[in-house]
């Protein structure tokens, strides 16, 4: 049975025996939830074909968050990129930042998305493998396997540092759905185990710091395009992993100093909308509009 | 904690917490209720789940729990319309409840036959809850298992009459969590059993015959 306490007890297992990651972890997770890995995978098949169909939900025109703050991103984003082809960032990333945005702000809409890990970051990484499969014409087989990397990464960033904003800021939820998503397209890629922990560790250590700030505590502002930020950093990462150009720190250092930076952060900046952009004029302009009065007054 | 707790679960946005969470909440009532028809809630929102649950839809959450929805039903959004349909008065009411997690709901139901009860619990982050109060009296669960709320007369014998009936009759039965509390010594008293597995059949209604008990209620899995 594998512990999940380190990345590189994964890299080690999966290397050893000569599968990829999220093999190792197919079969490990059955063993300990005592059922049939093709059990498991079709209860994955069923987050990805939710997440696709989230990206459906959020990119409609009218699609409108509960407070009234957000609304349209995907629909926009997604306009903008074929209309442009791609804009500057090109058609295959443009049209992923607007599946991003999308899934973002079904969420906030009260639409149904699969939390990964978080609800405030569940547009990364189906921003990530839905473009995969839609644009680049991936197997679904191969992408809803690669759910499981990413599933196992989260599960070790969450004991050794945070999935939690309140508990680590930003950092824990965008921060961890980016270097989740970043090993899950290394493997995709054909990377090597190692290439997906290196990814792992760049998109944490570009992430390091980001404060959970929300604008009258809802997962809006700037929740939504924070998972675009988290899904570039994701691209970016796998890339330079695949380049083999290796992260210096190791991912399981990365992951410590994750944790020691959300316990240096402040708690105003951990999900209690008291710093951050939640705290600028703007900010509490707005939460004043949504609830009628500001929290402090409350 | 396994590979779902962290791709998944699949709910409705916007918050685990707020939304998520909320409807979990709302389904302990449920199990409450247990099949009779309900007639009203007050619904007491505190801390944060008072400042913002307009924004998170907590008081949609709340109720479609109430009314038996999961955390990934897409009635939540219209839950306020499915309660009026359905004929059940709802009243929310911000309040500060002293010592509380900051994410606290404490629901009082009314039923058509006459009957009432209260619940109170937190949404303590992630979609996970803690029960607090049942009916003014102290207790602890998480939901995750099945769980058996007992309420007795504190006599002494009671938690072994019950424990023993558990064991003699059901030799597969395993208590996985025990919590006792109690208004004053000789007064009126609850135990919270969590079990591992399936509660057996005709368990509940041996236990309510056991001396001294006065309800048993058995809240299934959340």
């Amino acid at each position: 049975m594998l512990k999940y306490e380190s990345i590189s007890e994964l890299v080690r297992e999966a290397e050893a025996r000569g599968v990829k990651i999220s093999e190792l972890v197919l079969q490990d997770q059955s063993e300990a939830m005592e059922t049939t890995p093709l059990e498991l995978y079709e209860k994955m098949e069923i987050d990805f074909s939710v997440m696709a169909a989230s990206v459906e939900v959020g990119q409609r025109k009218d699609q409108k968050s509960m407070s009234g703050l957000t609304g349209g991103e995907g629909w926009k984003m997604k306009t903008y990129a074929e209309k442009t082809n791609g804009g500057l960032c090109g058609p295959f990333l443009a049209k992923a930042i607007s599946r991003a945005l999308a899934v973002a702000g079904c969420n906030a809409s009260m639409g149904r998305i699969v939390a990964a890990p978080t609800a405030g970051s569940c547009g990364i990484l189906p921003g990530c493998l839905v473009s995969l499969w839609e644009d680049q014409g991936f197997d679904q087989k191969d992408i809803v396997m690669s759910m499981f990397t990413a599933g196992a990464f989260g599960m070790v960033i969450a004991g050794r540092a945070s999935i939690a904003g309140a508990q680590g800021g930003c950092q824990a939820e965008c921060g961890s759905a980016a270097a989740m998503a970043a090993a899950a397209l290394v493997e995709l890629m054909g990377g090597t185990p190692s290439q997906c922990a290196d990814a792992c560790a760049i998109a944490i250590a570009n992430q390091l710091g980001l404060v959970c700030d929300p604008v009258a505590g809802l997962v809006e502002i700037p929740c939504i395009k924070r998972n675009v930020s988290g899904l570039v950093i994701a691209f970016s990462s796998a890339d330079l992993a695949l380049a083999g150009i290796e992260a210096k720190i190791p991912v399981d250092e990365c992951l410590d100093a994750m944790r020691r930076v959300g316990d240096a952060l402040p708690d105003s900046l951990k999900e209690t909308a008291k710093g951050g952009l939640a705290a600028t004029p703007t900010g509490l302009r707005m939460q004043k509009k949504v609830f009628g009065s500001n929290q402090e007054e409350t | 904690m396994n590979v779902f707790d962290i791709i998944g679960p699949v709910m409705i946005g916007p918050s685990s917490s707020h939304t998520a969470g909320a409807v979990r909440l709302g389904r302990v009532v449920n199990k409450l209720i247990d099949g009779r028809e309900l007639e009203k809630v007050e619904i007491t929102l505190s801390g944060s789940f008072a400042q913002t649950y307009k924004g998170h839809g907590t008081d949609r959450a709340l109720l479609a729990g109430i009314m038996g929805y999961h955390s990934y039903s897409p009635e939540i959004r219209d839950a306020l319309n499915i309660a009026r349909q359905r004929g059940i008065a709802y009243e929310f009411i911000k309040e500060d409840i002293k010592d509380a997690h900051p994410n606290t709901a404490r629901i009082h139901y009314f039923l058509a036959d006459g009957g009432e009860g209260v619940m109170q619990g937190a949404s303590v982050g992630g979609g996970n809850i803690l029960v607090n109060q049942v009916d003014g009296m102290n207790v602890s669960f998480n939901g995750d298992n099945n769980t058996i709320l007992v309420m007795h007369r504190d006599k002494p014998g009671v938690i072994a009459a019950v424990t023993q009936l558990m064991h003699w009759e059901y030799a597969d039965l395993n208590i996985s969590s025990f919590h006792l509390s109690r208004q004053s010594k000789g007064g009126e008293a609850i135990m919270t059993i969590e079990i591992d597995g399936q509660p057996p059949e005709n368990l509940m209604e041996a236990i309510r015959k056991i001396q001294h008990v006065s309800n048993a209620i058995l809240i299934r899995r959340i």
